[in-house]
């Protein structure tokens, strides 16, 4: 299970790097929804991976970390404002310049 | 009461946000009214705090008293307290300029602004780095829409780029915790300076993560080869929105100042992190601002590369760290600030006096302007870190400061010359602005200035020669504050309580 999450977080943040290196606004928001799962699922495996464990503390019992999980909530919720303002902000680009370049100039008048 | 001290400035913006939301359709007076309201609050509550911190006690304020390191903890030192101070001053005179007019160019101004308080106050309080992180995105979040506030291509297009650009570092930031959680199993600092310390083998990986986390401080705090975004987002924000970025960058040097000295710096694994390479990236970054201010072309670019150069000056103190230093530091932490928001509102009035030549360095109309011209000579004089304003005891002290390091020529020489290019570029630009006039051309009609800004444009610039007079009382209290600081000893012992062997350690696989 190790090597798959491991694969997995690997080929989102190549993935997401290389998107975010475009030059096209839509592209980088694709970029950086692909890493921020990276990192949503790294932060996860911080905690340890454990198959059919409740996050929940009970002597005797086995128990996954439950705080990585509040902590990957909290990420995924702030992730997912960025991205929507993102979206927005790129949108009105492309409604004052008429183009999705991330260096839009002005257009031609 | 005394005990809820170190929550109420993140506690009045916040309900403050949450009154403008609710009442986003009463107009603008009442929005005013509030924003302007919670802002003295929070400059009283603020000052409080400050008070009960220079007692020499660190107040610490467990959320939901769940005890640290399980719940999360806000930790008020004096460091702490003083730069709470400095954000609600400078936030409510940024507030009282925006009362003119600029709030209206957009909605939801103030509530936003509140919310960039919030962010801004709850970074410098909390003592948990996932808490950090969440006020970080809470500051961020709000710039961004601050930023754009006004509207026009220039602003969405470098919204664009602050945007990504911090949403990347935002993403650095969580790795660099989950790998703190995950060989650690603690996030908060205390907590991470005490187990650093006790750490008996695998070092690689908490060095990678201290790594990331100084590298997303250096991204906020704009380190040279990350710095290219500053001078074009703070450029072309409006006046008052940048004057208030003008503490952005701040903290991230001061969450990179804690984090070394608390945590970094006394443990084995991290101590020579910061070593070798820092100081000559900060110095770099000094010498690039001075040359982008020599070749700025507009009032406010040349305002965005003096809050960068500011930002690499202090960026070389955390790679040495001494008490006297850092002392220095602080106090030219706060005079720059306030220099760096001053010049941002000079830049908007006079872009305005001057019509169609707006703040461009070419002839124009001649800005008959007195005033305004006294304005600009004193913030330059501050800024350029000349005799008798706070610049140049804050210039001073850091010199001083630096005497006996073993980086001393270095950091003389290019201080110095930083400061000789940034005071021709000021020279040169403010003859330009406002003696080299073209006479056929008719001085344009510019509107009022409004007590509001004319206010906030006088209490910034009086800040240089306040924060000289005053000097004694500022730098006695940042001594306090940088020795407060240097003794993580008492820090740890306040988080955690003095026994810290009978906190429950997990055993990890």
């Amino acid at each position: 299970m190790e090597a798959v999450v491991a694969i997995a977080i690997g080929t989102l943040t190549a993935c997401g790097v290389f998107l975010m290196l475009r030059a096209r606004t839509f592209a980088v928001v694709l970029g950086l929804t692909l890493l921020s799962y990276a990192v949503n699922l790294f932060l996860f495996a911080s905690g340890r991976l454990m198959t059919g464990a409740p996050p929940l503390v009970r002597a005797g019992a086995a128990y996954t970390d439950p705080l990585p999980q509040a902590l990957v909530l909290t990420a995924i919720v702030i992730g997912f404002g960025m991205t929507s303002y993102l979206v927005m902000l790129a949108l009105r680009a492309l409604a004052e310049s008429g183009d999705d370049h991330v260096d839009a100039k002005e257009p031609e008048q | 009461m005394t005990a809820h001290a170190p929550i109420l400035p993140i506690l009045i913006p916040f309900a403050a946000a949450l009154v403008l939301m609710a009442g986003t359709g009463r107009g603008l007076a009442f929005q005013r009214g509030v924003g302007l309201a919670a802002a003295l609050a929070g400059i009283a509550a603020a000052a409080w705090l400050t008070l009960l911190a220079d007692r020499g006690e660190i107040l610490v304020y467990a959320l939901g008293d769940w005890p640290a390191p399980f719940g999360i903890v806000l930790a008020a030192d004096r460091l702490a307290a003083g730069m709470t101070l400095l954000t609600a001053l400078l936030a409510a005179v940024c507030l009282l300029h925006a009362s003119h007019g600029f709030d209206a160019r957009g909605r939801h101004f103030h509530a936003l602004f509140q919310l960039q308080i919030v962010g801004l106050q709850g970074a410098f309080l909390t003592g948990d780095l996932f808490n950090l992180f969440v006020f970080f995105e809470v500051m961020l979040l709000a710039s961004y829409a601050l930023l754009a506030h006004g509207g026009g291509l220039a602003r969405t297009r470098a919204g664009l780029a602050y945007v990504v650009l911090n949403l990347a570092g935002s993403a650095l930031f969580l790795i660099a915790l989950g790998m703190l959680y995950g060989t650690l199993g603690t996030l908060n600092l205390a907590d991470v300076a005490l187990r650093l310390k006790g750490l008996g083998h695998d070092f690689a990986p908490v060095r990678l993560a201290a790594a990331l986390l100084v590298a997303v401080f250096a991204l906020k705090a704009a380190l040279l080869p990350l710095s290219f975004w500053l001078p074009m987002s703070y450029a072309a924000a409006g006046a008052p929105v940048a004057a208030l970025f003008a503490i952005m960058t701040k903290v991230g040097i001061v969450a990179l100042l804690r984090v070394q000295v608390v945590a970094f710096a006394p443990a084995a694994a991290t101590a020579d992190l910061l070593a070798g390479w820092l100081m000559p990236l900060a110095l770099a970054t000094v010498l690039f601002a001075a040359l982008g201010a020599l070749a700025a072309g507009r009032l406010r670019e040349l305002a965005a590369w003096l809050v960068l150069g500011s930002a690499g000056a202090l960026l070389a103190v955390p790679a040495l760290a001494g008490v006297d230093l850092t002392a220095a530091a602080l106090y030219y932490l706060v005079q720059s600030t306030l220099a760096g928001a001053a010049f941002f509102l000079l830049a908007e009035r006079i872009a305005e006096r001057r019509g169609d030549a707006s703040d461009a360095f070419q002839p124009g109309p001649a800005p008959a302007a007195p005033w305004l011209a006294l304005g600009f000579l004193v913030a330059a004089v501050t800024a350029a870190g000349l005799p008798p304003f706070s610049g140049f005891i804050g210039k001073l002290m850091l010199l001083e400061a630096f005497r006996g390091t073993p980086a001393a020529t270095m950091v003389w020489t290019v201080l110095l010359l930083a400061g000789f290019l940034v005071m021709a570029s000021l020279a040169r630009n403010g003859s330009r602005l406002f003696w080299d006039r073209k006479t056929d051309l008719a001085a344009p009609v510019a509107p009022a200035a409004g007590w509001q800004r004319a206010t906030a444009i006088a209490l910034l610039v009086a800040a240089g020669p306040l924060l000289a007079l005053f000097a004694r009382p500022v730098a006695d209290y940042t001594a306090r504050a940088a020795a407060q600081l240097h003794a993580p000893k008492a820090y740890i012992a306040a988080v955690l309580g003095k026994d810290t062997r009978s906190i429950w350690r997990q055993r990890r696989p």
